[in-house]
């Protein structure tokens, strides 16, 4: 049985890990491979980005070696794929070498897209990427005062991230003890001040109590950067001083360019998590097309049900799980408190007061992150 | 009128349906008509609001079976 993991983030790396520990026996007996393909030989926890960008974490406290977090009996090759053969069974990589497989995980996450909205690289800053958050870091750091935008590109991941800059906002301006010069306004696209209902009742009287404001309704268009206006589809303007962006993404180019879904996005069963038509694929993480969060947390989720199904199939030659749409996102508020949101297809989060507690326990999971991806958490 | 496309979002709370919907929407082609499907009880008010604002046009909004299907014609 050869298994192939397309993809070394989050999701890959835990089934992967999951994987080569189920089936110890038989990959050490010559009766199961497992293969990685990924395009960098590094980790990144991204998650930490938001951290890089207020100055509370250095970007090279975000990297593990890919190669040391994978067990021994997992074959690892920086080789990212370059075409999908799946009529084949079959992958060619950029260094042209050809993977055939009995199963494959398509586990190639999503990018943030800034460039497909006019003026808006030039005019606004991110956090998205190391670079970008390094930047956003400095220009809050040169910042002096006036009017600073929150806007958010659909779809986007970590659908929290939004929330929490506000709060991270209001915190790093108040340290720096120009709070009352700065003027925070929050764009979102629908009509509420956050996707999940029971977030948005939460986060509306904590926006009040730190003063601030929301539009709702408000979908990027495009930015003037050189006169600093973001304009929006429903036809508002607003003036800036410093716009931050939660951008657009996609999936990756090679699924668009190999047709297998619009945006990037492959369409995937929302219970087997397998690929429409092609029962030996399975698509993990921001990968699918599925009406869930595109976040680590439910790609961690995804990751143990797919792993343990494969694992079954070997052993029994059938699955023994469904993807129940399980999503635990944490939530930081600021004044170091966090709370958290966890739901799934069925049932919506409850939401429970912040508390400095639930804070320490993500800063211990920014840590405890390696142990979850090597599959032991 | 034909559907050039069906959106599945029922049984979601993140990103929920008009998230979905606005993403599906920047991608179609004037006129594309889309379908889609929600077990949200607000969607039959707040996809047509966000659409009216937008400029696009809602073409049907009606419940079966507890699952509302919203069909909207991508205008601009």
């Amino acid at each position: 049985m050869r298994i192939l993991v397309v993809g070394g983030g989050t999701a890959g790396t835990i089934i992967a890990n999951n994987l080569a520990r189920r089936l110890g026996p038989e990959t050490r007996a010559g009766k199961v491979r497992i293969t990685m393909l990924s395009a960098t030989d590094r980790h990144m926890y991204q998650p930490g980005l938001l951290y890089v960008a207020f100055g509370q974490m250095a970007p090279d406290q975000l990297y593990r070696d890919q190669a040391s977090l994978l067990e021994p009996n997992i074959e690892f090759h920086v080789d990212p794929v370059k075409q999908f053969k799946l009529d084949r069974n079959q992958v060619v990589t950029e260094a042209g070498k050809t993977h055939e497989y009995d199963i494959m995980v398509i586990a190639t996450g999503s990018r943030m897209v800034p460039d497909e909205t006019p003026g808006l690289s030039e005019g606004a800053e991110f956090f998205y990427t190391e670079a970008s958050a390094v930047k956003m870091y400095k220009a809050l750091r040169e910042f002096q005062g006036g009017r600073v935008a929150v806007a958010v590109g659909v779809p986007h991941k970590c659908p929290i991230a939004p929330v929490e800059v506000m709060f991270s906002l209001n915190d790093f301006f108040k340290a720096r003890g120009i709070r009352d010069k700065v003027h925070l306004k929050y764009y979102y696209p629908i009509g509420r001040i956050h996707t999940i209902e029971n977030v948005a009742k939460w986060a509306k009287p904590e926006f009040d109590k730190i003063g601030v404001e929301y539009e709702t309704l408000f979908n990027i268009k495009e930015v003037d950067a050189k006169n600093k206006i973001l304009k929006s589809e429903e036809g508002t303007e607003v003036n800036y001083d410093m716009l931050i962006v939660i951008p657009q993404h996609r999936g990756m180019e090679v699924i668009e360019r190999d047709n297998m879904g619009q945006g990037g996005w492959i369409p995937t069963d929302r219970y087997k998590l397998t690929m429409n038509g092609h029962e030996n694929v399975y698509v993990v993480g921001d990968t699918t097309n599925l009406p869930v969060s595109k976040t680590g947390s439910a790609a961690h989720f995804q990751a143990e049900v797919v792993a343990e199904n494969i694992a079954s199939i070997v052993k029994i030659g059938a699955p023994v799980r469904d993807y129940d749409g399980k999503v635990y996102c944490f939530i930081e508020a600021g004044h170091e408190k966090a709370t958290y949101a966890m739901f799934n297809y069925l049932n919506p989060p409850d939401l429970k007061p912040p508390s400095k507690p639930m804070h320490w326990f993500k800063l211990s999971y920014n840590q405890m992150y390696w142990t979850s991806v090597r599959g032991l958490l | 009128m034909s559907v050039t496309k069906t959106i599945d979002a029922r049984d979601t709370f993140c990103p929920g349906p008009l998230m979905e919907l606005i993403s599906y929407m920047k991608h179609a082609t004037v006129g594309d008509v889309v379908e889609l499907l929600s077990t949200d009880s607000g969607s039959a008010n707040d996809i047509p609001e966000w659409v009216k604002k937008v400029g696009h046009e809602m073409v049907g909004t009606e419940q079966v079976e507890g699952v509302w299907h919203l069909k909207v014609r991508k205008a601009k």
